[in-house]
């Protein structure tokens, strides 16, 4: 028996001893495998006596079982250690930079559209849209802008050269001729918003030859002024995210609208940047009015039955306003470093449930 | 329009402020645009006493002058020809800021000698461009007093934007009656009864106009006012004309001026002895020239109305007057002028010509048809009592238009249009005060206009009227009645692929940009454009003369810039339109995009790539899933438009017709045209190609069927001819067995040196989806003949060994 002990206590300590898993291996065979110590062992009981092997074989299968485990044991810590190992020699700088990856933005103006569709789209607006060439009736006739009307010069408007048949179409100065298309095409009550591209022949500090405009409509039967009032009101707190912008509404002269207004945003200037809704300046944002009846005829409404109104207003001047960005010429150029500083990333939706804006 | 407060008092009794006035103005729809009170600004300047002056020791041209300011005596160092003892002039003090030249003044050494403070000439105090020495001032000046007080320089100037409906407004006057009918103050009548002529004018007037033409100048009313002295306009007159910025030049000429601005009522003085016989209203002559009061020489045409003598045209209507005929010192007989002139014509003509005048301002938006004559009586009673004489009978040619016109209100309109509540007596009295007749009639008023509000034709004009008197404050905000609880979408199917096509872009890398829809001619030539409809008649320069053909040419000359500017990896994009023709529908929604220089930055881990070709396609087919294209059913054909690189492009085809997109690298022609370094590459995805899907079913996506037997991949290497495209080996292997082969793909191209010429090798790795068994490798052995088969067939390929 003391034999067993011993053999016992030398194979454990030879299982602990191994280096590596080869070492360890070999010392498995040492003891259990063919040739092995224990396995000549175990192959030696059936020579024995049943009783001598009733004395000696529980002695056996208990070393072996203890060598099994001591093996398992050793074999996961000799495995921890050799992961722990590769692990420490497989080591990266992760103060490196990762892997470039180009994210692009979302131009101002696109942002703000969006930002412009998704309240008016909750005031039961649609959206409307027009060809930026457009001709002589639906850019001024039918706006009760009648040919010598001084409006037409004073639009600086670009013109295409006259056809054979003397019709001489030009960029639309405004948005308002998507007022026409849609009052010609579908029947009221009409609620679109137009936003697109307008031009007029300037070009200074402030002005571009082209630029954005949206218009509104508002089309149906008892809809007044003080309607306008609200939507505008409506509109402006919603788009500068603030609780209250305040407004006033001057009388103005368009020769689409009567009466009609300016309207004025209260603000105040800080040097090179400006506070909406507090200050004691105002600042013009939008003219709108009361639809000219003769607007309402050209497009075979009676003035009579359907009233409404409307409002145009430069996306990227409140673009410019709501975002701080100096210079309306910038927008144009496509100067990468402006478009990565003032544009927006890709998955910033405005919505009205999570916010317009960040 | 610029008037003075104290302007503004002699046509309105008030005792409103100023800032009440300007605020009122304001909410009538007369904006205020600036108010300037020089009396504010030059209240630190008094009035001095030179006590003495004497020579200073070290300079010839200086003078040292004791000046009593009236709160002490300080020194000055003067450098003006005109200081001297005993005189008063105008003192600022050090620490001020002079307004004519922005200088701080302070105390300091002038050759030695000390100095506190200046003596100013006009220029200096910002009156005029006087410099030759310093103001002086009367022997009765007050001492100490403010000098703008004294000089009548304190009184505010407000400046109103009038908008060209407001015709009447363009005249003191005018203004001061819409102020009266707000309830700020009484409007003081203009004293217009007529002169009793006390001989008959020696200058006759004829309209010499065709049958038909009355309306080029409809009324014609002369004075010829004899034994008149010209000479200097007294200080009221000449401070009111300098406050708002005209040049006083003499009595007559100042007087006209001064109408112009008081009543809106343009006129003009000729000097009666240089006139040649009558005075001719009538259509210009070919060759005809004269030389304008401006100095300017302008040649006439027979489309401008032009103001004649027997020697030729003089000046032109309502323009501007002639030099040969003009207003002199030496005027004795002088012949006013108060005359009508068409609106339209007199715009055309000062546009024409690049005239700009207060009297054309005037005359192109319409004067009051109606004042000619009591606008000539204000003007001889001036003339009179300015310059004394002896006034003519009226000469008189043409009539007064008829003007009169008639308008219903009923008093519920302006609740109905406007929101505000007004009671009928209230909105009678606004109407009276601004000079309607108003007669009820039944439940309507009856509303005759004053001839000065020619702007007035319709009800609405009248709801306007009364809403503005009242101030739109009075305007009840609503909320528009909403149309749904929830609301509905907005945008339509292109607005939305519009919306998720930029956002996709964007996220790929895409910086978006919005470039100008126009560009040079040649440019849009080099993309299909450059036609004659699309090219502006009068484009703002010539880089921006033509309508763009397609997005790219912008896009591309951008990233020039942006190369130019040290960016030469660029991705940009834009979505709009671009123009095949001048009809609405030439109008094509464009996404189009461009690449340049390398995808990516250097990087420690992998080397950058130049952008190619493949992702200009890319980008395109990711627009195309995007907005909702059927991706698995595009087919790419290497035929695209000249200004892609010929091998190296390629059309996005839906069936044999539709075209949805083209991509590929730039042709380098037209990089170089385009003044851009290449490479660059750019797609363009034609958005309105793209099929509507068919309406949405009961559910949006139909039922998931997912095999449960595994797919088998395999993989073919085929060599083929060069030339052969591997769209069509690939179609030809899916096409081989289509209920079993789910998905083919390119996984390798070789055609290196070890190819035999004119062969490459192209590899397929094809994917095999059994629906409802496992196939078994004789199976799978027989689809994979089948693909051979196909492919041999369709391309000649053979199977690599």
């Amino acid at each position: 028996m003391a034999d067993l002990q011993q053999l016992e206590v030398e194979l454990i300590a030879d299982i602990d001893g191994a280096e590596n898993l080869e070492a360890l291996e070999a010392v498995r065979v040492a003891a259990l495998g063919k040739k092995g110590r224990l396995s000549q062992m175990m192959r030696g009981l059936g020579s024995l006596s049943p009783e001598e092997r009733k004395a000696v074989a529980p002695g056996l299968n208990r070393i072996k079982d203890e060598v099994n485990e001591a093996l398992l044991r050793r074999r996961a810590a000799l495995g921890r250690a050799a992961l722990d190992a590769r692990l420490a020699s497989e080591r990266v700088d992760v103060t490196l930079p990762v892997r470039p990856e180009r994210s692009g933005r979302i131009h101002p103006v696109s942002q703000v559209m969006d930002e412009i569709a998704e309240i008016f789209a909750d005031m039961g607006f649609n959206i409307a849209e027009g060809p930026d060439i457009e001709d002589d009736f639906h850019n001024f006739t039918a706006l009760n802008i009648p040919p010598e009307h001084p409006a037409r010069q004073m639009h600086d408007t670009f013109y295409f050269n006259e056809k054979a048949d003397g019709e001489r179409m030009v960029l639309r100065t405004h948005t308002s001729p998507v007022q026409i298309r849609t009052m010609q095409s579908e029947k009221p009550p009409h609620r679109i918003v137009a936003p697109g591209r307008t031009y007029r022949s300037d070009s200074d500090q402030t002005h571009t030859p082209m630029f954005h405009q949206i218009e509104g409509l508002v089309i149906d039967r008892g809809i007044h002024m003080g309607h306008l009032k609200g939507t505008l009101q409506e509109f402006a707190r919603a788009f500068f995210e603030l609780d209250d912008v305040e407004m006033r509404f001057r009388p103005s002269h368009f020769p689409f609208t009567e009466p009609s207004a300016e309207v004025d945003i209260r603000c105040r200037f800080e040097g090179d940047s400006i506070a909406i809704g507090e200050g004691d300046d105002w600042l013009e944002i939008l003219g709108c009015g009361m639809v000219h009846p003769r607007v309402l005829e050209h497009v075979g409404l009676d003035p009579e039955e359907y009233q409404g109104f409307a409002w145009g207003m430069g996306i990227d001047r409140i673009a410019m306003l709501k975002y701080g960005i100096p210079d309306l010429r910038a927008f144009f150029d496509s100067d990468l470093r402006w478009l990565r500083h003032y544009g927006f990333l890709p998955l910033d939706m405005p919505t009205l449930g999570g916010g317009l804006s960040r | 329009m610029k008037f003075t407060l104290g302007w503004l008092k002699s046509h309105l009794e008030t005792d409103a402020t100023l800032d009440e006035i300007v605020l009122k103005l304001t909410e009538l729809g007369l904006e205020v645009e600036d108010v300037r009170d020089p009396g504010a600004e030059l209240a630190p300047f008094t009035i001095a006493h030179v006590i003495e002056a004497k020579q200073h020791p070290d300079a010839d041209r200086l003078r040292v002058c004791t000046v009593d300011t009236g709160s002490g005596t300080v020194q000055v160092v003067c450098g003006a020809p005109n200081a001297r003892t005993g005189m008063k002039g105008v003192f600022a003090a050090s620490g001020l800021t002079i307004p004519g030249t922005g200088l701080l003044l302070k105390p300091s050494k002038i050759r030695g000698v000390e100095s506190n403070g200046m003596l100013v000439s006009e220029r200096e105090m910002g009156m005029s461009d006087e410099h030759d020495g310093i103001i002086e001032l009367a022997d009765d000046a007050p001492v100490g007093q403010p000098f703008a007080a004294y000089a009548g320089l304190d009184d505010p100037v407000i400046d109103v934007a009038i908008t060209p409906n407001r015709q009447d407004a363009l005249g003191v006057h005018g203004i001061a009656r819409d102020l009266a009918a707000a309830g700020l103050g009484r409007l003081k009548p203009v004293e217009a009864t007529p002169i009793p002529g006390r001989y008959q004018s020696p200058v006759s007037v004829r309209h010499e106009l065709a049958p038909g033409q009355a309306d080029v100048s409809p009324l014609f009313v002369g004075r010829h006012v004899r034994g008149v002295k010209n000479g200097p306009s007294p200080k009221w007159l000449q401070d009111r004309l300098r406050a708002i910025g005209l040049r006083p030049i003499s009595a007559l000429v100042d007087i006209t001026n001064f109408v112009t601005f008081d009543l809106g009522r343009p006129l003009h003085v000729f000097d009666a002895d240089r006139l040649s016989g009558g005075i001719h209203v009538r259509l210009g002559r070919a060759g005809e020239r004269f030389l304008a009061l401006n100095g300017e020489e302008y040649a006439v045409d027979g489309t401008m109305c032009v103001i004649a003598d027997d020697s030729g045209a003089l000046g032109l209507g309502g323009i501007i007057g002639g030099e040969s005929t003009g207003c002199t010192e030496g005027t004795v007989n002088v012949f006013i002028e108060s005359a009508l002139f068409d609106p339209i014509r007199t715009a055309m003509t000062g546009r024409k010509l690049g005239i700009e005048s207060d009297a054309r301002y005037r005359f192109e938006r319409g004067v009051d048809p109606a004042f000619a004559r009591p606008g000539m009586e204000v003007a001889t009673r001036l003339v009179m009592e300015l310059c004394g004489g002896e006034p003519s009978e009226l000469v008189i040619s043409g009539a007064e238009p008829d003007w009169q016109r008639r308008v219903t209100l009923r008093p519920e309109r302006l609740a109905a249009l406007t929101g505000i509540a007004m009671s009928e007596s209230e909105m009678v009295a606004i109407l009276g005060k601004l000079g309607f007749t108003v007669a009820a009639d039944g439940g309507a008023l009856l509303v005759d206009v004053p001839s000065w509000r020619q702007d007035v034709s319709i009800e609405a004009d009248l709801i306007e009227d009364l809403a503005r008197v009242r101030g739109y404050d009075a305007i009840p905000a609503a909320p528009l009645p909403r149309l749904s609880v929830v609301a509905r979408p907005a945008l339509s199917l292109a607005q939305r692929r519009v919306r998720i096509a930029r956002r996709a872009l964007a996220a790929r890398g895409l910086m978006e940009a919005v470039t100008w829809s126009f560009l040079p001619r040649a440019q849009a030539a080099l993309f299909g454009g450059g036609g004659d409809d699309l090219l502006l008649a009068n484009p703002i320069s010539s880089d921006l003369d033509c309508m763009r053909p397609s997005l790219l040419p912008n896009l591309l000359t951008a990233a020039g810039r942006n190369a130019d500017r040290g960016f030469a990896d660029t991705a940009l994009f834009e979505i709009a339109a671009d123009y095949q023709g001048d009809r609405p529908e030439d109008q094509r929604r464009v996404a189009a995009g461009m690449r340049r220089g390398r995808e990516g930055e250097r990087h420690w881990a992998e080397a950058a790539r130049a952008v190619d070709a493949f992702d200009a396609q890319a980008d395109a087919l990711a627009v195309l899933e995007a907005a909702g294209a059927p991706v698995g059913n595009l087919r790419i054909v290497a035929d695209a438009p000249d200004w892609y690189h010929p091998g190296r492009s390629g059309r996005i085809m839906l069936g044999p017709k539709t075209c949805l997109g083209q991509f590929g690298e730039i042709h380098p022609g037209v990089l170089e045209a385009l003044d851009v370094k290449g490479p660059a590459v750019g797609f363009e995805v034609f958005l309105d190609q793209i099929p509507v899907p068919k309406a949405k079913g009961k559910t949006r996506r139909p039922p998931l069927r997912v095999s449960d037997f595994q797919p088998v991949e395999r993989d073919f290497a085929f060599l083929v001819d060069r030339d052969v495209a591997s769209g069509d080996l690939v179609r030809a292997a899916a096409g081989a067995d289509k209920a079993l082969i789910e998905d083919v793909r390119v996984f390798d191209l070789y055609q290196g040196d070890r190819m035999p010429d004119g062969k490459k090798s192209l590899a397929i790795a094809v994917r095999l989806a059994p629906k409802d068994r496992t196939l078994t490798d004789a199976e799978i052995d027989a689809v994979g003949q089948k693909i051979v088969d196909a492919v041999a067939k369709a391309t000649g390929a053979t199977l690599r060994g």
